[in-house]
C-alpha cells in the first residue's frame, strides 16, 4: 500500500509542454505567481485564467488530475472565504444578523481569491506534472547558479535534492520491510486512539533512521571513491537545451503580464 | 616489471590507542591479475581494500599505486581513478535516480566533457550488459542490475583495477551470477585487475590468486588449488572451502589416495572414475 505514492507529482508524457527546458517552464511559473498577484480586478484574473487554460491545452494533461491536486488546498481555502466574508465590513450589506454582517464587497473578494488561489495551483501543479524531479533539479541549480559568487553552495545543494529524490524509494521500501517485521512480532499499527497511534510509530522511524544514517555513511565513502569533491570543477553529462518553443513560450508569458500590469493601469 | 599495486609494511589502527588491524602487511598485485581475497571477519581484508584508493591512510609504512604514495594528497583522485570500489550493497551507492546520469557521476566529478562523458557512459553500460536499462530507476532494477549499474559507474571511470568488497554477499544466486560472469569479463576483455573481497569458496576457486588473510596478516598467497589443498590450516581460521576439496579431504582422510589440489567438479569427477575403473 505504501509503494503507491508517486515520487513528486510527475506524469511523463510528450507534449510541448514537457519537452520545454525546465529553466524557462521554471522562470515562466514565476512571472505567472506575479501576473496573478498584482493583478487586482476581475478582467486581468480572467487574462489569468486563459492564460492557465492555455497552458492546460498544450500539456495534455487531462482536467481530471487538475481537480485532484484540488484537494489538499480546500481547508485552505475554506479558511480565507469565512475571513474575507465576516471581516470585510464595507460596502452595502447583503445579510445582517446581530453584529455579523456579509457586504457585497466581502462576497465579491471571496469570489476573486477563491479563483486566484485555485489559479495559483493549477498553475503552479502543472510544473511539477511535466517535468521530472532529475530536470526540475538541474534546472534550479542552473538558475541559482550566479549565486555562487556570493558563496551559496548551489551545487552542494542540487546534489542534496538529487540524493533526497534517489533515496525516497528505497527509504519507502524500507518502511515497508520495518512495518511487516514489527507486525511479525506482535506490534498494532492500526488499531487504537490517537496516543496509541503516535505510539505505534516509534519503533518504525527508530529503525529507519539508524539504517538512513548508516546508508549515508556508506554512501559518502562510495561518492569519494568516485572523485566527489563538491561542485567545483564539476561538469554535467546532461545538458539544458532549449529551443524556439521555450522562446515563444517566454514572450506569450510576458505579453499576458504587461496585459495584466496595462490592465490594472487603467483600471 | 614493477607491481601496479603494493603494499609495504603496511600498519593501520583506527585510532591511536587501538589494536592493530593491518600489521606489517606486504603484498603486490601486477597488472591484470585477478586475486581473490579470503578471510574471516575482521582479519582486515575490508581495511586493506580502502587502502588500495586512499579512502584510508596507512597508520605505518605505505601503500603505492602505479608507483604513486598514496598519502601523496596532490594525486588522490589520481589514485582513486586508477582503483574503482565495488561494496556490497548497491543501494548505498548509487547516487543518482537514473541508471546514466549516476555512470556518469564519476566523470562528471573528474569535469570531463559532456559529449566525452555520453560516450563513456554507454560504453560502460554496454560492458555491464545494462544499456537497454539506461533510462530506468534503481529502484526498479534487480539486486544484481544495481550492482551492474554500480560497476558500469566505475569502469566509467576507465580503472586500472577494480577493488571488489564481497559484491554478491546481498544477491541472490542469479544476481551473484551475473555479476561474476562481468567481473570475469572485464579481466579478461579489458585487461582490468580485479581484488575480489569475498566469502564465497566456489568464487575464489576461479581466481587465478588467492589470498587468505588473518588477524591483519597474510596467511596463504598462492594458486586456489595450493591455498584450499590445505584443509586444516582454512578451518583453523574459520574458513570453509570449496565441497569438491572437502570431498577429497574427507576421501583421502578414510584411506584414499587423491589428488588434494583438485578445486573443480570436473578434474574431482575424473579422478574419481580412474579411482574406481
Amino acid at each position: 500500500m505504501i509503494k503507491d505514492i508517486t515520487l513528486g507529482q510527475y506524469f511523463p508524457g510528450n507534449s510541448v509542454v514537457h519537452r520545454m527546458d525546465a529553466r524557462f517552464k521554471l522562470v515562466i511559473t514565476m512571472l505567472f505567481i506575479v501576473m496573478l498577484f498584482i493583478g487586482s480586478n476581475t478582467i486581468a484574473l480572467e487574462v489569468g485564467f486563459v492564460f492557465t487554460a492555455m497552458a492546460y491545452l498544450c500539456s495534455s494533461i487531462p482536467v481530471k488530475l487538475i481537480a485532484k491536486s484540488m484537494k489538499p488546498i480546500l481547508p485552505i481555502l475554506a479558511l480565507t472565504t469565512i475571513l474575507n466574508l465576516f471581516m470585510i465590513t464595507s460596502g452595502m450589506p447583503l445579510f445582517q444578523w446581530k453584529f455579523i454582517a456579509i457586504t457585497d464587497e466581502a462576497v465579491e473578494t471571496s469570489v476573486f481569491m477563491i479563483v486566484r488561489i485555485l489559479l495559483l495551483i493549477a498553475g503552479t501543479s502543472l510544473l511539477t506534472y511535466t517535468t521530472s524531479p532529475v530536470a526540475l533539479t538541474d534546472a534550479i541549480e542552473r538558475l541559482l547558479s550566479p549565486l555562487k559568487r556570493f558563496k551559496l553552495p548551489v551545487s552542494e545543494l542540487a546534489m542534496m535534492m538529487t540524493i533526497a529524490l534517489r533515496f525516497i524509494p528505497t527509504l519507502i521500501e524500507e518502511t515497508d520491510k520495518i512495518m511487516s517485521a514489527q507486525k511479525a512480532r506482535g506490534a498494532d499499527m492500526d488499531g487504537g486512539k490517537l496516543k496509541d497511534k503516535v505510539k505505534a510509530v516509534i519503533p518504525i522511524i527508530i529503525p529507519l533512521f539508524v539504517s538512513a544514517v548508516r546508508r549515508a555513511g556508506e554512501l559518502a565513502t562510495a561518492m569519494e571513491c568516485r572523485c566527489y569533491r563538491g561542485g567545483e570543477g564539476r561538469t554535467r553529462m546532461r545538458q539544458l537545451k532549449s529551443g524556439a518553443a521555450d522562446y515563444v513560450s517566454l514572450a506569450i508569458t510576458v505579453f499576458f503580464l504587461a496585459a495584466v500590469i496595462f490592465i490594472n493601469a487603467i483600471d | 616489471m614493477e607491481a601496479f599495486a603494493k603494499a609495504e609494511k603496511l600498519d593501520f589502527r583506527y585510532s591511536d590507542d587501538d589494536r592493530l588491524v593491518l600489521s606489517g602487511l606486504d603484498i603486490s598485485f601486477e597488472e591484470g591479475e585477478f586475486t581473490a581475497v579470503l578471510g574471516h571477519n575482521g582479519c582486515g581484508k575490508s581495511t586493506l581494500a580502502k587502502h588500495m584508493n586512499a579512502i584510508l591512510l596507512p597508520s605505518g609504512g605505505a601503500v603505492y599505486i602505479d608507483g604513486i604514495d598514496t598519502k601523496d594528497e596532490d594525486k588522490i583522485f589520481d589514485i582513486r581513478q586508477k582503483v574503482g570500489m565495488v561494496f556490497q550493497n548497491p543501494d548505498n551507492q548509487i547516487v543518482a535516480s537514473i541508471v546514466e546520469e549516476d555512470v556518469a557521476f564519476a566523470l562528471e566529478n573528474l569535469g570531463v566533457e559532456p559529449s566525452e562523458i555520453r560516450r563513456r557512459v554507454d560504453e560502460a553500460l554496454k560492458a555491464v550488459n545494462m544499456y537497454e536499462y539506461r533510462n530506468h530507476a534503481p529502484h526498479q532494477l534487480s539486486g544484481g542490475q544495481k550492482q551492474r549499474v554500480a560497476i558500469a559507474g566505475i569502469i566509467a571511470m576507465r580503472p586500472k583495477c577494480i577493488v571488489m568488497d564481497e559484491p554478491t554477499a546481498m544477491l541472490d544466486p542469479v544476481g551473484r551470477k551475473e555479476v561474476m560472469a562481468t567481473v570475469k569479463r572485464l579481466n579478461e576483455e579489458y585487461g582490468i585487475t580485479i581484488i575480489l573481497i569475498t566469502h564465497y569458496m566456489e568464487e575464489a576457486a576461479k581466481c587465478r590468486r588467492v589470498i587468505v588473510m588473518d588477524k591483519g596478516k597474510i596467511l596463504l598467497d598462492d594458486t586456489p588449488s595450493e591455498v584450499f589443498s590445505q584443509v586444516e590450516l582454512m578451518k583453523s581460521v574459520g574458513l570453509d572451502v570449496p565441497q569438491v576439496t572437502e570431498l577429497v579431504y574427507e576421501l583421502n582422510k578414510s584411506g584414499l589416495k587423491l589428488d588434494t589440489h583438485i578445486i573443480t567438479e570436473e578434474e574431482c569427477a575424473d579422478a574419481l572414475i580412474e579411482l574406481l575403473s
